[in-house]
This record gives C-alpha cells, sequence and structure tokens, in this order.
C-alpha cells in the first residue's frame, strides 16, 4: 500500500515537473477568475510559481513542508490586507486540483489518477490551512486597527500643573472606557498630576459596566494617591446611574468641566483671580 | 529570604520594597517596621511600593496592619507610588485598602506627612479600624 | 495540517514553600509576557497566579500548579491548573463568596481571581482535594 502510494506520488510529481509552464499557466487562469481583475496577473503568478515551486521541494523533502506553510500564510495575509474574501483565497489553492486534473485527464493512465487522488488530498489539507491563517491575518487586522482607534479617540491633557483631563466624546463602550482609564492613570504618573478631570458632556448615555468602569476609574486613581472629579454629567445619565443602584459614593461631581477645573485647583491650593466662589454649586442646580 | 531594610529620615521611616517578597519576609517587614516605630518614635512611616509590580491579597492585608498599628503608635503611614497596573488589579480583586493614606510619590507622600504631621491625627481616627 | 494546535505545557510546578509560590509568580509572568499580554492583564494573571498558589499551600498544604498555552483561532490564552489532594470544599458557593474565609483571610483570593481572569472553573471534593483552573486570552 505504502509502495503503491509513493510509486503514485512519483507520478504526479513527475508530471507536475514536466508539465510546469502548462500547469501554471492555467492554475494562474483559474484562481484569478472570480476576481474580475482586482489581482494582478503578473503578481499572482509570481506568488503561485513560489508556492509551486516550494510544493514540488516539500514531496522530496518533509522539512520543505514549512517552507510553503509559510508562503501560503504570506499568501494569506497580502490577500487579507487586499481585502478579498477568505474563501476567495482559499479558491486560488483548490485551484491547483483543477488545473492538474487536466492534465491527468489526459495522461489518462491509472498512476496519473492514483496520484491525484493522493495529490488531492493534500491541496485540500493546504487549502484549509490558507483558509485558517486567512482568518487568523484578519482578526488580526481588525484588532490592531480597533487599539488605533481607541488610542486616536482618548486624548488626555493636561489642564494645569498637577491636573490632567479626559474629555469623553461618543459612546462608551466598556473596550474603550478601559483604555481611557489605563491611559489616564498612567498620564497621572508620567506628569505627577494628583488631581483627574472625567469629563463626559460629550457622552450621550452609560450603561452598568461603563459606570462601573468610572466608579473603578476613581477607585484605582486614590489607591495611586490621586483624586478623581467627573464633570458633566447630564440629567439623563445621572437619572440611569441612581436607577441601576451603582453606588457613586463619596466621588466628587462638578456640572462642567470648567467646574471641575476651579475646584481641583482650590483643593490643591491655587489662587485664580476672578474665580469666583459658589459659581459650582450654582451651576449644579442649574443642571 | 530577603530582610527589607528600613530608612530613618527625621522623624520618618521610610522602606522601599524592592522586587517579589515571599509571604514570610512580607510578615517580617511587619513585625519590624512595629518595633522600628516603638523604638525611634517615629511619627510617620512612607512605604515605597515604586519597584512593587503586584499586590494581592497578603500583601495588601500587610500595608492596612501596618497602617493600623502605627496609627495606634500614633504614626501616620502613607503607601507611595503604586503603580496603575497594580491599581486596576487591586480594585478588580476587590480590596479597596480603606483606611490607607497614598501618595503619587515619595516626594508628595514627604509633603502630605508634614502638612499632616503638625496639625494632629483628628481626621484620620474617622478611616477604619 | 489543519487541526488547532494542541495546547502546550510550558511549567509544572510543586507548591510547597512560599519560595515556590514566589516562582510560580514569576514563571506565569514570564508566559504572559511571551504571549503578549498588556501589562494590566499580566499584572492581573500574576496577581489571581498569586492568591490560587497561596489557597493550594495554606488551605491544602501543597500540590501543584501547571502553566499552559492555549488557543482559540487567533487569539491565544494562559490557563493556569492549580491542583492538590487537600481537604477540599464542602461549600463551593460559600468559598466563592467575597469576604468568607474559613480562617483568617480577607477572603478574596478565589472570588477575586475569577474577576481577574477569563474563565474559572472550581472542582472539589471533600476529603480528595481541589482543582482550579483559570484562563486568560489576549485582547
Ligand atoms: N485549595 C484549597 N483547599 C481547601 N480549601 C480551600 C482551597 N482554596 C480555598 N479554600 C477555602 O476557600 C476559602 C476562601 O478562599 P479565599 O482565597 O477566597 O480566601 P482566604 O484564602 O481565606 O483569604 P485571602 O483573601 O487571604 O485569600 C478559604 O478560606 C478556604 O476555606
Ligand atoms: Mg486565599
Amino acid at each position: 500500500m505504502a509502495v503503491q502510494e509513493n510509486i503514485s506520488r512519483r507520478h504526479v510529481e513527475a508530471l507536475l515537473r514536466d508539465n510546469e509552464d502548462g500547469i501554471l499557466g492555467r492554475w494562474v487562469q483559474i484562481s484569478n477568475e472570480p476576481l474580475r481583475g482586482r489581482a494582478v496577473e503578473n503578481d499572482t503568478r509570481k506568488e503561485l510559481q513560489e508556492i509551486y515551486h516550494a510544493f514540488l521541494r516539500s514531496m522530496e523533502d518533509p522539512d520543505g513542508a514549512s517552507e510553503l506553510r509559510g508562503l501560503l500564510s504570506d499568501l494569506s495575509r497580502s490577500r487579507a490586507r487586499q481585502g478579498f474574501t477568505p474563501s476567495e483565497t482559499a479558491m486560488a489553492v483548490f485551484g491547483l486540483k483543477e488545473a492538474v486534473y487536466e492534465f491527468v485527464e489526459t495522461d489518462g493512465g491509472e498512476e496519473a489518477l492514483r496520484g491525484f487522488i493522493w495529490l488531492s488530498r493534500t491541496i485540500d489539507g493546504l487549502g484549509l490551512y490558507t483558509f485558517e491563517s486567512f482568518t487568523a491575518a484578519r482578526e488580526k487586522i481588525i484588532t490592531d486597527q480597533t487599539e488605533q482607534l481607541l488610542e486616536l479617540s482618548t486624548p488626555v491633557v493636561k489642564l494645569w500643573e498637577g491636573i490632567v483631563a479626559v474629555p469623553l466624546v461618543g459612546t462608551l463602550d466598556s473596550a474603550r472606557t478601559q483604555v481611557v482609564m489605563e491611559k489616564l492613570l498612567q498620564t497621572l504618573v508620567d506628569t505627577g498630576s494628583e488631581y483627574a478631570v472625567i469629563d463626559i458632556t460629550g457622552v450621550p448615555a452609560v450603561d452598568t459596566q461603563v459606570a462601573q468602569h468610572l466608579l473603578k476609574t476613581v477607585m484605582a486613581a486614590r489607591l495611586m494617591g490621586a483624586n478623581c472629579v467627573i464633570s458633566g454629567i447630564r440629567p439623563q445619565i445621572a437619572h440611569t446611574i441612581v436607577t441601576l443602584g451603582i453606588e457613586f459614593g463619596d466621588i466628587v461631581t462638578k456640572a462642567t468641566l470648567a467646574d471641575a477645573l476651579s475646584y481641583a485647583l482650590r483643593q490643591s491650593g491655587v489662587q485664580v483671580a476672578g474665580m469666583r466662589p459658589g459659581r459650582a454649586a450654582v451651576r449644579a442646580e442649574e443642571a | 529570604m530577603d530582610r527589607v531594610p528600613i530608612l530613618k529620615i527625621g522623624d520618618v521611616l521610610i522602606v522601599s520594597i524592592q522586587g517579589d517578597l515571599d509571604d514570610q519576609s512580607v510578615l517580617t517587614l511587619q513585625e519590624d517596621l512595629a518595633d522600628r516605630v516603638v523604638a525611634t518614635g517615629a511619627i510617620g512611616v512612607i512605604i515605597d511600593i515604586t519597584a512593587v509590580e503586584i499586590v494581592d491579597s497578603f500583601v495588601g492585608r500587610m500595608l492596612s496592619t501596618i497602617a493600623g498599628m502605627s496609627r495606634m503608635l500614633d504614626a501616620e503611614t502613607i503607601v507611595v507610588g503604586m503603580r496603575p497596573a497594580v491599581a486596576i488589579t487591586l480594585v478588580e480583586l476587590g480590596l479597596s485598602l480603606g483606611g490607607l493614606r497614598t501618595a503619587l510619590d515619595l516626594e508628595k507622600g514627604v509633603a502630605l506627612l508634614s502638612r499632616h504631621g503638625t496639625q494632629g491625627t483628628s481626621d484620620l481616627s474617622a478611616v477604619g479600624l | 495540517m489543519s487541526h488547532p494546535p494542541a495546547p502546550r505545557t510550558v511549567e509544572e510546578l510543586t507548591i510547597t514553600s512560599n519560595d515556590e509560590v514566589v516562582t510560580v509568580r514569576q514563571k506565569v509572568r514570564a508566559t504572559a509576557i511571551e504571549l503578549g499580554f498588556s501589562l494590566v492583564d499580566q499584572t492581573k494573571v500574576v496577581t489571581a497566579a498569586s492568591e490560587l498558589a497561596r489557597n493550594t499551600l495554606v488551605h491544602a498544604g501543597g500540590g501543584q500548579a501547571n502553566i499552559t498555552i492555549v488557543q482559540n483561532g487567533a487569539r491565544r490564552g494562559i490557563r493556569l491548573v492549580f491542583s492538590d489532594n487537600g481537604p477540599g470544599i464542602p461549600d463551593r458557593q460559600l468559598a466563592l463568596t467575597d469576604g468568607w474565609s474559613s480562617g483568617g483571610g480577607l477572603g478574596l483570593g478565589l472570588s477575586g481571581s475569577r474577576r481577574l481572569m477569563d474563565e474559572f472553573v472550581l472542582e472539589s471534593e471533600p476529603g480528595r482535594g481541589t482543582v482550579v483552573t483559570v484562563t486568560k486570552w489576549t485582547r
């Protein structure tokens, strides 16, 4: 059985070697068909030729398999980045079967057919591998982009010596709030600031999880030796927090960012000319 | 087992924890500190944990215990330099360390002590223990 | 070629002394760094490991810690298994309650580790021992 398989394999190997130009040309054609010009023919040819050669090498030498897998991963990664679907990418690999089959048909011999069955199984494995590495590559791209977005949308600014603020705008989800929390706390250390203002004027709504994250940020800041003030809580959000039964405890809240700043300045002993005492209280009543 | 050195500067004892302490070393430090507060009549203890990579419930409890003990001996404890990752983890673990005073760094911790040291400890009696 | 990679055990450690609890923390940290966990997540994993290793030592008189790398799609994770042949936990619900301790502890080790990790499984049979399995995935 093993001997038989070996003979069939050799046969296919010879077939692949002798008809490289023909098979490769057909393969390129087949795998480009569904893409309708999205891939450049020359690029595809170069990619597939490399894979073709690596495939032949892997048949001679089992160590060649890792090189082949590497090339398939590269193919998956580049196609994922160009926006191809995983099936389109896997089909590119399966296309080799079809291309070879046409030559096996011409050969017509029993050895060729048996060899083809073996080859077919091998290519199926490679196709699946491509599918998997494609999915992995795309997940990586998505997480990278999400992280970049999170980074961009959370500016922590220094308002004054010893006071930093993070103005939050837009919908807060749990992941983003967590990023904000970490960045804010790190900024406290980096700038030696004892006060942090979290301004949520631009946040339309908060859910339980987000409120919990805010609360945890305040508690973590305290453990580090800093104080947080939350400003800009809309009546709606205040209502949510109360209804959800979240204990905001003795956390300092102010109506506006300006009120929060003047509170922090007063607490840290800074005297500011023209600062009207009582303003915070008035604003808080308006809100 | 490492013994953590305790420095005395003026009326204040300063401990800087370096590296990963096993539980026995943590307990030893706790006892050593109590002894030194009594022996020196220090008014403050500063525990610098800038170099500490994790605070679990055991170390957390040690910090609270030291704060409680020194308070009874009329000294105030301030924990300084807790890293953000450590603080976030502690909150998630559920340890609030209520009653513990904290500061961002050693300098701010010393400033906090001198601010409160002369005013007595009226506002501290309210915080736990 | 297409089957998912098998979990890879990186460390099998005994927990019979305070020193070995420290070793568990250090090995867990090294593995978490190797897996590319963020600093905050590293800290969470190591803290949970510290709590669970101490429980194994203090409540069961010693046991074992296994550190394994696991994979789910593109995400990799760290899985820690703490096992012992100690007295077991008669009431697991109670043991997982914040603030409940059979001794003088804070009672936050088990419940806190559950919050710090993504997955938490507590198996225990009174008189036979306890196995705690926790997992955290890279983000
Ligand atoms: N491996 C174990 N074997 C037997 N009992 C255990 C084990 N782990 C935990 N327990 C039981 O569960 C209880 C709760 O554990 P948990 O770690 O939450 O609190 P603790 O160890 O008592 O205090 P700490 O907050 O200091 O960890 C313990 O008091 C103990 O009775
Ligand atoms: Mg415990």
